[in-house]
């Protein structure tokens, strides 16, 4: 979130430029007055609420001492993001952070929490080590909640925290390390290559604090000083033996000019002519995605999305980068599970604002799809929350991640107010909404509240809600999710999940990967009725037969005869899937 | 329904900006907040009420700043407002309309935050701020940074064309960067800036004002020279 007041009246216009260049969302046209989100009762504990194909498994409101009774919409006791690691949910805020027992999610309890004040409190999980980000000028390094007096004072904490959470009863903080506009969030990178170290992006959006305070910090403009602590990022390295000498060994100026080497040398900020969004500055990433395996990273950063090569992670190369004229604000970044499309999220409005009433452009305040083809990336559609939502609901698109069923791009994203939407982007030019969770506004009056994120983690969504605490969610089947495409997804597990880190998907060889396929063949009529009939039904008889060499006959020949049916296929690549997993099926063990 | 700034009467906003005044500074709220728990305590499960101590919340230098912003902003949108009359220049023109709307929309947010914490909120419109009994207020603004003497503000009243257009850039890029100077000073003050909602606007008006600073540093220098010297 970024508390950002601006706004844009004459609106329609940019909406009308797009639609004639042919990439018109079809969001508009998925909303309609019949939408179970339209018109739903307010209130903070008790507000109506609109569910389509998810089912809510449990809620669990603020404990006590995280909220403020006044007022729902304190921003210092908001929740924020969260992080997985084993049955363990890390829930960032504000305020500090709790931990959440979810080894049973319909029933998740509250393990400890820490009170640390200091804003966003955005986490990360590896291993024994949780990562805290703190932005805000009221951060301590005892985490106390006195602020601090003095305007220079080394009391103050903006910067990195870092707790090792051996004990997850006792969290227990190991190091601070401190950065020059502090740190609105941060992303984990373990790289691959270095089992030594794991490596933290940090992105600060804040002023920057004074030389006197933090020496080398500089709030000039890269005109007055070269060293301006404007227009980059920070790289701390965390030694795992020795995680206390955590320290900035970089701070990469990944917005530089390739030819001149001006540090400024992204969007500027500003209109990209009339009737077009005002743009924020690229002086600052807001959020960095990365994804190691790939070698890559997706940076939102303000005026631009811009694409990172992270194969040395301490000095990260920007290879490619992005503007566009609908967005106000690149707040994140999500790669498909193959890493041939990334999406980007506009955080029009800063977060604060109503920003998905009927009268909102579709194309503003909405995710931007683009192809990533030989590291480049080309737009190819937008997706905004299908839902009008009220003037009293701020709502912008937020954070989200990937749900892993085969074969699709599915993900399931935050809209604050506007809820949880479930969408699949696998046509990029095309997205579709497959479920949605919604509630009514938390109070008449414009207040921050909503979900701040929404993740996939073994299973079920986690949605971090701001004003009202956490909630968890199962999908259910539908037209457009089959059942077993959800028992595929419910293959992958993950030890640990920080969402801003991908790592590779991947199914194990399962006859429902396999049934999931069938399924989106049939949906999608790849093949004629009575061959998708046929598969069907040798599938099954496949999977009756006891394992040993007639079921590996009978897949073998049935990935075969779908080698031979993929060329005249509408979707040959999903046929290839199928045929691929019925081999891995072939030669499992069992 | 967003929140706007409700006309309470001249006397009401005097009886509040008295008891602000005597008010100290540093002011809790929630008010009562049970004793902290050592440093960096962690609070297991269930947490006691209190687990987050006693919370500075704002101080007077952060009512100060909010009131004196309002005001900093209403000259801007002051001077915004002669631009569709004053210049042919379509860049210009966007720009105006850009801070406009933005100095608009943050002076809502302000007032909102002023309001809602029972503080004195200075008159919508800067015309009559000196007017509306909130001088008590506003005393004392009228050397905040960069803001323009009514002489400039006349010489600019009067300028046409390109000597309205350099002129206006001028102004408002040290309009800009005296509202920069503000956050500046507001950081330097002891405890202040540190409300959260505040400390993220602050954040705001530092990234955006930077940015438009940029801008009109870059239109300034690509016009064409003045003809006469002045």
């Amino acid at each position: 979130m970024r508390s950002q007041t601006n706004v844009r009246r004459t609106a329609s216009l940019a909406g009308a430029l797009l639609l004639a260049a042919g990439l018109a969302s079809h969001a508009a046209a998925q909303g309609s007055a019949t939408d179970p989100r339209v018109g739903l009762r307010g209130g903070w504990r008790d507000a109506g609420e609109a569910i389509r194909n998810l089912e809510l498994v449990s809620h669990r409101d603020r404990p006590a001492g995280w909220f403020n009774a006044e007022n729902a919409g304190d921003f210092g006791f908001a929740n924020a993001d969260m992080a997985f690691s084993g049955t363990l949910a890390f829930q960032g805020g504000f305020n500090g952070f709790q931990i959440w027992d979810v080894s049973n999610p319909s029933n998740p309890r509250l393990r400890s929490s820490l009170a640390c004040p200091g804003g966003q409190g955005d986490v990360s999980v590896h291993r024994n080590l949780l990562f805290v980000s703190v932005e805000e000028t009221r951060g301590r390094v005892d985490c106390a909640g006195t602020g601090v007096a003095d305007s220079v004072s080394a009391d103050r904490f903006r910067g990195v925290r870092i707790f090792d959470i051996s004990n997850v009863d006792q969290p227990r903080q190991i190091a601070t390390v401190q950065t020059c506009r502090g740190s609105h969030t941060h992303t984990l990178l373990v790289d691959p290559r270095d089992q030594a170290n794991v490596y933290i992006y940090v992105a600060g959006t804040s002023p920057v604090r004074p030389a006197s305070e933090l020496a080398g910090c500089s709030g000039r403009s890269p005109s007055e000083d070269p060293n301006t602590s404007y227009f980059r990022i920070e790289v701390i390295r965390v030694p795992l033996a020795a995680p206390q000498q955590a320290a900035v060994v970089s701070a990469p100026r990944v917005f530089a000019n390739r030819e001149t080497g001006n540090v400024a040398g992204l969007w500027a900020g500003g209109q990209h002519g009339p009737g077009t969004q005002n743009t924020a500055t690229t002086n600052q990433c807001h959020d960095i995605t990365v994804y190691p395996e790939i070698g890559l990273a997706a940076g939102a950063c303000a005026g631009n999305g811009i694409l990172l090569d992270i194969r040395d992670p301490a000095n990260p190369v920007r290879i490619d980068e992005v503007s566009d004229p609908n967005f106000a604000y690149w707040h994140s970044a999500t790669f498909n599970n193959d890493g041939t499309k990334v999406l980007f999220s506009d955080e029009w409005g800063g977060g604060t604002q109503a920003r998905c009433r009927a009268t909102d452009p579709v194309l503003w305040g909405a995710d931007a799809l683009f192809t990533l083809t030989d590291r480049k990336m080309r737009l190819a559609g937008y997706y905004k929350l299908p839902a009008a939502q009220t003037a009293s609901e701020n709502c912008v698109a937020h954070n989200g991640s990937l749900i892993p069923v085969p074969g699709r791009d599915i993900m399931a994203q935050a809209w604050y107010q506007g809820g949880i939407s479930v969408f699949d982007f696998s046509n990029p030019a095309r997205p579709v909404e497959i479920a949605f969770f919604d509630r009514g506004p938390l109070n008449e009056r414009l207040m921050l509240g909503g979900f701040w994120s929404a993740y996939w983690y073994n299973g079920y969504i986690y949605g971090s809600e701001i004003g009202r605490g956490l909630d968890i969610f199962r999908l259910t089947p539908s037209a457009h999710l089959s059942q077993n495409e959800i028992d595929a997804a419910n293959l992958v597990r993950m030890e640990s999940f920080n969402p801003q880190m991908q790592t590779k998907l991947k199914w194990p060889a399962h006859f429902v990967v396999a049934k999931a396929y069938v399924d989106q063949l049939v949906r999608g009529n790849a093949l004629a009725p009575t061959q998708l009939t046929r598969i069907s039904r040798d599938l099954a008889r496949a999977e009756r037969l006891r394992a040993g060499s007639a079921r590996r006959a009978a897949l073998t020949n049935l990935a075969a005869s779908l080698d031979r049916d993929a060329a005249r296929s509408a979707d040959p690549a999903k046929v290839r899937l199928l045929s691929g997993t019925l081999r891995e099926l072939a030669s499992a063990r069992r | 329904m967003k929140p706007s700034f409700h006309r309470t009467s001249a006397a009401a906003l005097l009886v509040l900006a008295t008891a602000a005044c005597g008010t100290a500074s540093g002011q809790a709220r929630p008010a009562a907040a049970p004793p902290a728990p050592p440093a960096g305590a962690n609070v297991p499960a269930p947490p006691a009420a209190g687990a987050n101590g006693p919370q500075r919340r704002y101080t007077e230098a952060d009512v100060r700043f909010m009131q004196g912003m309002i005001a900093h902003h209403a000259q801007a949108v002051v001077m915004t407002r002669l631009v569709p009359t004053h210049t042919e220049r379509a860049d210009i023109r966007l720009v105006a309309q850009r801070i406009d709307l933005s100095q608009q929309d943050e002076m809502a947010m302000m007032r909102r935050w002023l309001q809602d914490r029972g503080e004195p909120v200075p008159a919508a419109d800067a015309a009559h701020a000196h007017h509306a009994g909130m001088d008590h207020a506003a005393a004392g603004h009228g050397s905040m940074p960069g803001m323009l003497t009514a002489e400039e503000l006349a010489r600019l009243e009067a300028a046409r064309g390109a000597e309205f257009d350099r002129l206006f850039l001028q102004y408002m890029i040290r309009h800009h960067e005296g509202a920069l100077t503000m956050v500046e000073q507001l950081l330097a003050s002891p405890g202040a800036g540190q409300e959260p909602e505040l400390f993220g606007f602050v954040s705001d008006v530092d990234a955006d004002q930077r940015a438009e600073i940029a801008r009109m540093q870059g239109l300034l220098a690509a016009l064409p020279p003045a003809a006469t010297p002045r």
